[in-house]
């Protein structure tokens, strides 16, 4: 005796391939009227009464919406081949194979009226033309060069790119090892079980440095040097830095986190209202 | 009375220079166009327009968006159903092949023939087995492309072909499907093809 699970399931397994066989008759694969339906209504009709939870019943009216459509085809099918085209496919197919190309030429073309369609210029069409070449612009107004001075090339050296803002005065991976230990001297200070809030730890006086900070600490997350926590209830983030740089990170699918800064929330922040 | 005739003729003038002349991309001329150039009573003008085509063993072909053709078309049905000229029929210059090489011509009536035998859809690897047995590999390819790119065939996104546009403004199936099926198998290849090269192929030789 099979238990209700057991029945479920198996109830579940013949729907599902019910459907695939409708999809496959759908995508003209396979014939439609190789479903008998009076036999597959039946099984709907016997598993209909197990059927509880709302996945359950889709599935049972998916099953129904998919008959339907068969039943469609199976109409158009009956409807074709009442209809004086119809005619026997394979008797067709042996005539299209033995015929010949002259003869079948010949057919067609008994059978073809080809569209009229003339693509003959005009004295008009070729005045709109000319005016409307008259009215068009030229391109160096249309296409309007970009506003940029032409320098020529030359070499900039690290102090320079540093002034600029280009390159940091430290090597980045000097800079995120820095980073990395302040965040662990923070987690001690002001943290709890190993971990800090977010923003009491990218918080800063400014919202420059702010920004500057948070930047920092989402290549801490991405290079294994500490991961964040999400309390999606409190809507909550905490940040908890690892004893050691976990560089087995870097080879393994990992899942972005979008956390905005805002001025906003900075200024929060600063009031001591963003909790 | 002269100056109601005097209307109609300016208006048949006027359709045939629409349904002459391209207009957009897909020749033809969509119903409601007619109807803003010519007014209301466009089907009446095309009707007078046919009479005067006859002569000419021309027609003007109307095709509806339905694959069916109503008995008794709505001015709606009428508005979203397209217009074209086409042969009459039994015209001696149909003889020739309008440009098309025996080859291509041939290829595109078995796959018409063929598509309308399997229902109106088929797979297009059936119907490249089909035309493999007559026609070189490479060109297999190159001929059904040209025939969707004609607007004669159709493919969906399952590789099944159907039948276009074109078909069904061009073709009358019904008469192709008798003539073929009556047509005596026997006589194939009896006749050394006529072949004519049309400009595209020069060009696409080229």
């Amino acid at each position: 005796m099979q238990s209700i699970k057991q029945q479920k399931a198996l109830g579940k397994e013949k729907l599902e391939r019910i459907i695939e066989m409708c999809i496959a008759i759908e995508n003209h694969t396979a014939d439609p009227f190789t479903l008998n339906i009076d036999e597959i209504i039946k099984i709907v009709r016997e598993y209909f009464p197990h059927w509880e939870h709302p996945d359950e019943l889709k599935l049972d009216a998916e099953t129904l919406h998919h008959l339907a459509s068969v039943i469609k085809l199976q109409s158009e099918w009956v409807k074709q081949r009442s209809t004086s085209l119809y005619t026997d496919p394979f008797l067709l197919e042996e005539k299209i194979l033995q015929i010949g190309k002259q003869e079948m030429v010949n057919v067609f073309l008994k059978a073809w009226n080809p569209l009229i369609e003339f693509e003959q210029i005009s004295l008009n069409t070729l005045a709109q033309g000319l005016l409307y070449w008259e009215a068009l612009a030229p391109l160096s107004e249309r296409w309007k060069d970009l506003d940029a001075a032409e320098v020529s090339m030359g070499f900039a050296s690290r102090d320079e790119l540093i002034k600029q803002g280009v390159l940091g005065d430290r090597e980045f991976s000097e800079e995120l090892n820095c980073y990395w230990q302040e965040l662990r001297e923070c987690v001690v200070k002001k943290g709890q079980d190993g971990k800090i809030n977010y923003w009491d730890f990218i918080g800063a006086d400014t919202y420059e440095e702010t920004v500057q900070r948070a930047f920092l600490t989402s290549f801490l997350v991405t290079y294994g040097y500490a991961t964040l926590e999400i309390d999606r209830l409190e809507e909550l983030v905490f940040i908890k830095p690892f004893d050691k740089p976990k560089t087995e990170i870097l080879t393994q699918q990992s899942t972005s986190v979008a956390i905005a800064v805002s001025c906003e929330d900075w200024q929060k922040w600063k009031r001591g209202e963003l909790d | 009375m002269s100056k109601r005739k005097g209307v109609y003729g300016s208006k048949i003038k006027k359709a045939t220079q629409m349904l002459f002349y391209k207009r957009h991309q897909k020749p033809g001329v969509k119903g409601w166009e007619l109807r803003k150039a010519l007014g209301s009573d466009y089907p009446k003008v095309l009707d007078l327009l046919d009479d005067y085509l006859k002569p000419l063993n021309l027609q003007v072909k109307t095709i509806f968006e339905e694959e069916k053709t109503p008995e008794k078309p709505t001015l709606e049905e009428l508005d979203k159903a397209r217009f074209y000229v086409t042969l009459r029929g039994d015209l001696a210059t149909k003889d020739k092949l309008m440009g098309w090489r025996i080859d291509d011509l041939a290829g595109l009536a078995i796959t018409i023939s063929y598509i309308i035998s399997k229902k109106g859809q088929a797979a297009r690897k059936d119907v490249e087995k089909l035309l493999a047995e007559k026609m070189p590999n490479w060109k297999v390819g190159l001929n059904i492309e040209r025939y969707i790119r004609y607007g004669y065939l159709g493919q969906d996104d399952n590789g099944q072909m159907f039948l276009d546009w074109r078909t069904r403004a061009e073709v009358d199936q019904k008469a192709l499907i008798n003539m073929l099926l009556s047509s005596d198998a026997q006589k194939a290849e009896t006749a050394e093809p006529q072949e004519e090269s049309s400009e595209e192929e020069e060009q696409e030789n080229e």
